[in-house]
């Protein structure tokens, strides 16, 4: 026998045997104590604004470049009692609203359809991948030459920009829907209309919410760039303007209430899943 | 009811040629009994259930229910799946309801049929309970309660209790054979585990592996000491020299066979 047993058990290699560590902060896939995490998502907030504050409240950046939390404030009232940003914010928010209420009334039939049957995904899957690859705002000009420049380029970029990604993301989900969910609805009499309407929808109801959520933040990109082009008004055009005046603090200010208007989005969206999808929360 | 299995052949076509799941399967459930089919995984028994529920078709052969040959899924055939395939938006009271509603049926007697069942099933007071609030064992009793409520005139079960933990799968295995007692339904059962087959069913098929063949049936007549035959089975049987016989037995044809299972 070569395989000898050590009166003391050793590892392999002679070593001690490697034990992991206790820890609080990096534990991996563990929650963390409720005061830490708030802590940590407060600093997460205080310590940008803290260290912006610092490098243009010294005078150690120009404050021209970068103005003062103060300043951008200021503006943000300014542009508020001029009128300039509730029309903006509404003009942008109708934007979106639009180009991406289209979007989610194409995709979600589509991603499903193509989710559901192997041969609509066959069908559509090479070409929406292609299309998919060209940067929507490199459509600009030909929406513009196509529809000139109101409300339809600016609505169409939106749609284009985010009706591609609803669709294959939602297309993903409904090919996670359990075979044996949709087997059970054969055995229970059900047809496959039934089976599309009564069980693969509302099973990815969370799945399209989630969805909406992650490509909501590509359509004010869109909505941004579109104005920038060319626009009546609306929050790109508001910065377009103030680069044009040098007023940092005014694009500072819009930059801002875009971050804010997203977050709100965002949270309303997840309230609405955690209020219809309780049995997925 | 009559259940009929016919010279069925099973092939699938796989990226390394052909694979013969099952071969020259005949067998047949009548109207009221209890069936099982034991065998290793690779015999094809799921295969087996999955083409008597119409879910596939086969390569050749014929399945009937009551002389009607079978050519897809349908509310006649209920099933019971290994994992638990309750609908989760809904509750355990709609869940019951749902193929009652697939077929039409209008709401008022819908929820009397569903509450019905529950009440067989013993969940009545988790009636508005969404499935994620449910053990595994009571997850199956709704899947049950849901498939009983379509009226079906058999009832296929592909291992239902095997994901279950051993205390709760004794429960529900006591729980199945009195449902099947007080109401007479038709049942196949699909299962691995020899133990539950000879104290569940009347009669066993024993299935080996490579192709999927019915090595022998078998007739299970057990009854519990001191009482007639025909009293309602107990755990206890599971204790007796007769149920350790029949056990063995078929482990022998599926040790003879090559291919392990597990009592």
């Amino acid at each position: 026998m070569t395989v000898t047993t050590p009166a003391k058990s050793q590892s392999l290699t002679g070593a001690p045997y490697r034990t992991l560590k206790p820890t609080l902060f990096w534990a991996i896939a563990e929650a963390i104590p409720r005061r830490l995490s708030w802590s940590l998502m407060v600093l997460s907030v205080v310590v940008p604004l803290s260290l912006w504050w610092i490098l243009s409240g010294t005078g150690f950046v120009d404050s021209r470049f970068l103005p003062t939390p103060t300043m951008v404030i200021q503006a943000g009232i300014g542009l508020w009692q001029d009128g300039h940003l509730l029309g903006d914010v509404l003009a942008s928010f109708l934007r979106v609203s639009a180009g991406f209420l289209l979007a989610a009334i194409v995709a979600v039939p589509l991603g499903i359809a193509m989710g559901a049957f192997a041969s609509i995904r066959s069908m559509l899957e090479p070409i929406i991948g292609i299309v998919r690859y060209m940067p929507a705002p490199a459509f600009i000009p030909l929406l513009i030459i196509y529809l000139g420049l109101g409300e339809e380029p600016k609505i169409m970029l939106i749609f284009m920009g985010t009706v591609f990604f609803n669709t294959l993301m939602i297309m993903d989900a409904v090919k996670f829907v359990p075979k044996e969910l949709i087997e059970t609805t054969y055995t229970l009499g059900g047809d496959r209309l039934q089976v599309l309407f009564r069980v693969i929808t509302p099973y990815v109801v969370p799945n399209i919410l989630d969805t909406f959520r992650i490509n909501m933040a590509a359509s004010w990109n869109l909505v941004v760039v579109a104005e920038l082009v060319a626009a009546d008004g609306g929050l790109g055009k508001r910065i377009q303007i103030a680069q044009k005046f040098f007023q940092t603090d005014d694009i500072f200010a819009c930059l801002i209430v875009l971050g804010l208007i997203g977050f709100l989005i965002d949270l309303s969206l997840q309230a609405v899943l955690r209020l219809t999808c309780k049995w997925a929360v | 009811m009559h259940l009929e299995v016919t010279k069925l052949h099973k092939q699938f076509d796989t990226p390394k040629g052909p694979l013969v799941a099952l071969k020259d399967i005949n067998l047949h459930v009548e109207t009221g009994e209890f069936v099982c089919a034991v065998g290793a995984s690779g015999s094809g028994k799921s295969t087996l259930l999955r083409l008597i529920a119409g879910l596939e078709a086969p390569t050749a052969g014929q399945i009937t229910v009551d002389g009607q040959p079978i050519v897809g899924p349908g509310a006649d055939r209920g099933m019971v799946f290994q994992s638990y395939t309750l609908y989760p938006w809904m509750t355990v009271q709609q869940n019951v309801e749902f193929g009652l509603k697939l077929q039409r049926m209008p709401s008022g007697e819908r929820r009397e049929q569903a509450s019905h069942y529950l009440s067989v099933v013993g969940l009545t007071q988790f009636a508005q309970s969404l499935p994620k609030e449910l053990s595994g064992g009571m997850k199956q009793r709704v899947a049950i309660a849901r498939a009983l409520a379509n009226h079906p005139k058999i009832l296929l079960m592909d291992e239902p209790f095997g994901a279950l933990d051993v205390q709760t799968k004794e429960t529900m295995q006591q729980f199945l054979l009195g449902l099947w007692q007080r109401l007479g339904i038709s049942i196949l059962m699909i299962t691995h585990d020899v133990g539950e087959a000879v104290f569940l069913s009347q009669r066993i098929y024993v299935m080996t592996a490579r192709p999927g063949t019915i090595r022998q049936e078998m007739s299970i007549a057990l009854s519990d000491p001191g009482s007639a035959s025909d009293e309602p089975r107990l755990y206890s049987v599971r204790r007796t020299p007769k149920f350790y016989h029949y056990c063995e037995e078929i482990m022998d044809l599926l040790r003879e066979s090559g291919a392990p299972a597990g009592v």
